[in-house]
């Protein structure tokens, strides 16, 4: 089997994976869930990695790949802190009263 | 023999991400996924920097760079931002697959599927990335919310990405002339710009989660590319999750998604909203509000995006102490739409300390309105129009609803009769049993919780 075709089930299975996960879901917490896979999607910083510490990187490529890393470890960081700070605040009861 | 390690930690990797988004399902576990995310994050980018053999210095510059503004950015913004932020993200992420993906073009220039998928991580990355600006510009306010539209706009729209969809093809089907490359990109830029300047204000939940899942999908094109299975999976979460969220908005406004993308909504209502004649409304004080609130036993309270722009969310808990003191049950009714994204309002009610079984969607509430003694409206509009129900004319016919009508009594605070974003009048408004509260959000609950304090 081809590797990318390998790629495509295993595309299709996340996908299928990913709808019956996110539909259970509470609507309560909608936000936080789109910066979490906001979070998790920049996992592109791997890609721009690569590219940027490629052996046969030309100085086009390897600029391109530096932006690509702080984009995306931006988005890393941003995204797991401000998805845990919001749900920080998801309290059921108000802390002060017994 | 990083080379025969990898491949396990990225399969961990993977499972520390499937593992984070199953966990959102509850408030109570939420958290423990985030750390788990973050732990298969951190494994993944070790691994990885592990395999590189040259370029360190400027890897973990870019990576410090990142962190430094990512950091602040997330500790610092107030919670009213998060649309804007969301956008914002959305356009770095997009940004970073589409750089990858442009990378990678000029440095091995892959035919076949790989080069197909090369052409998907970059026209969506790019049109993502110009997207998601606009977007966050709308919700910044640095460019007008309401559509902007023009003749022929859907035309030229399509005419766009089609121009880009052929530029592509030829690049996929032959070699790459050297202009091909960068005026794909161009078209690609040009109609991520074009997607969302006809797109108003309160589609803007429906837009963000398709723009999240976008991105998603280029993360995932990169992985084909890279032929890094972790990407796709990563991707795929991603895509799905945003795929969701748009279509349950969607449903909440009972329109599709070409509608909400090539309708431009609210320009058609405005033209259609001239002819409204003014009609006697009654309205009401704070002391008269806060009296009406004193002597009821359950409280509806149904938050929009006024409250947000009011900042009215920390009084609205000092409101909800107040009465729950009196023994008075107070919920809150959240509807899907409301706000600018998905779960807007039930962040900013969480932020000011309103426990969140208070917080009720939709399905859960409607059947409790008519039980209710009073319903109050805060910044709420188009989702409370009773006219979605009962006339079939009317634009917003079939969209679902909160009953907020079918309470005792409705007090709805508003500034002024100007009609909501969809530019139609609401039926709410002129009912026997309807109190029109008219002042700004935020000081017109201070003064309430101030009279309910002296009648105690």
């Amino acid at each position: 089997m081809q590797s990318y075709e390998f790629g495509l089930y295993v595309f299709m299975l996340a996908a299928f994976l990913g709808f019956e996960l996110v539909k259970r879901v509470s609507p309560l917490l909608h936000t936080p869930l789109m910066s979490l896979s906001n979070a998790i999607s920049a996992i592109a910083v791997v890609g721009g990695i690569l590219v940027t510490g490629d052996k046969d990187a030309t100085e086009l490529t390897r600029w391109l790949g530096f932006t690509a890393v702080v984009c995306a470890s931006l988005n890393v960081v941003a995204g797991y802190l401000i998805t845990d700070r919001m749900l920080r605040m998801f309290r059921k009861r108000e802390p002060e009263k017994k | 023999m990083i080379e025969n390690v990898l491949p396990a930690i990225y399969l961990l990797a993977s499972v520390g991400f499937i593992l984070a988004v199953k966990w959102m399902n509850n408030p109570a576990t939420a958290r423990r996924g985030v750390i788990i995310g973050e732990i298969g994050m951190l494994l993944a980018v070790i691994g990885t920097l592990l395999r590189v053999q040259s370029n360190f210095a400027m890897i973990f510059i870019g990576i410090g760079i990142g962190a430094a503004i990512g950091a602040p950015l997330a500790y610092l913004m107030p919670m009213t931002a998060v649309p804007q932020l969301t956008a914002l993200s959305h356009a770095f992420g997009a940004l970073a697959s589409a750089l990858i993906g442009t990378a990678e073009f000029y440095l091995r220039g892959p035919h076949g599927f790989t080069m197909a998928a090369l052409s998907l991580e970059t026209l969506l990355g790019y049109l993502t990335t110009t997207a998601s600006i606009i977007a966050f510009a709308k919700l910044q306010e640095l460019m007008p919310t309401r559509p902007l539209t023009y003749p022929g706009q859907n035309f030229v729209s399509l005419g766009v990405l089609a121009a880009a969809i052929i530029v592509g093809v030829m690049m996929v089907a032959g070699t790459p002339a050297p202009w091909m490359f960068p005026a794909f990109t161009a078209l690609s830029l040009l109609f991520g710009i074009l997607l969302v300047i006809p797109i108003g204000g309160a589609d803007m939940p429906t837009v963000i989660a398709l723009l999240n899942s976008y991105a998603g999908v280029a993360a995932a094109a990169m992985g084909f590319v890279l032929d890094n299975k972790l990407l796709i999976i990563a991707g795929a979460l991603n895509g799905s999750a945003g795929l969701i969220l748009s279509i349950i908005m969607c449903k909440a406004m009972n329109r599709s998604f070409t509608n909400v993308l090539f309708g431009a909504f609210g320009q058609l209502q405005t033209a259609a909203a001239g002819t409204t004649v003014q009609r006697p409304v009654r309205s009401a004080t704070p002391d008269e509000a806060a009296a009406i609130l004193d002597s009821a036993r359950s409280v509806i309270v149904i938050p929009g995006y006024g409250m947000a722009v009011a900042q009215a969310q920390h009084k609205i808990r000092e409101l909800y102490d107040a009465l729950t003191k009196r023994g008075i049950d107070v919920k809150f009714a959240i509807h899907p739409v409301a706000g600018r994204m998905p779960g807007h309002m039930n962040v900013l009610l969480a932020e000011a300390d309103i426990p969140y079984d208070k917080l009720l969607e939709m399905d859960e509430i409607n059947g409790d309105f008519p039980n209710t003694d009073v319903a109050l409206v805060i910044g709420a509009n188009d989702v409370v129009n009773p006219l979605a129900r009962t006339d079939k004319t009317s634009p917003i016919y079939g969209t679902p609803i909160l009953d907020a009508d079918r309470a005792r009594t409705v007090m709805v605070i508003k500034r002024s009769m100007s009609p909501g974003f969809a530019g139609i009048d609401n039926e709410l408004y002129y009912m026997n049993n309807t109190l029109m509260l008219f002042g700004d959000a935020k000081n017109f609950v201070s003064g309430i919780v101030k009279e309910l304090a002296g009648s105690h």
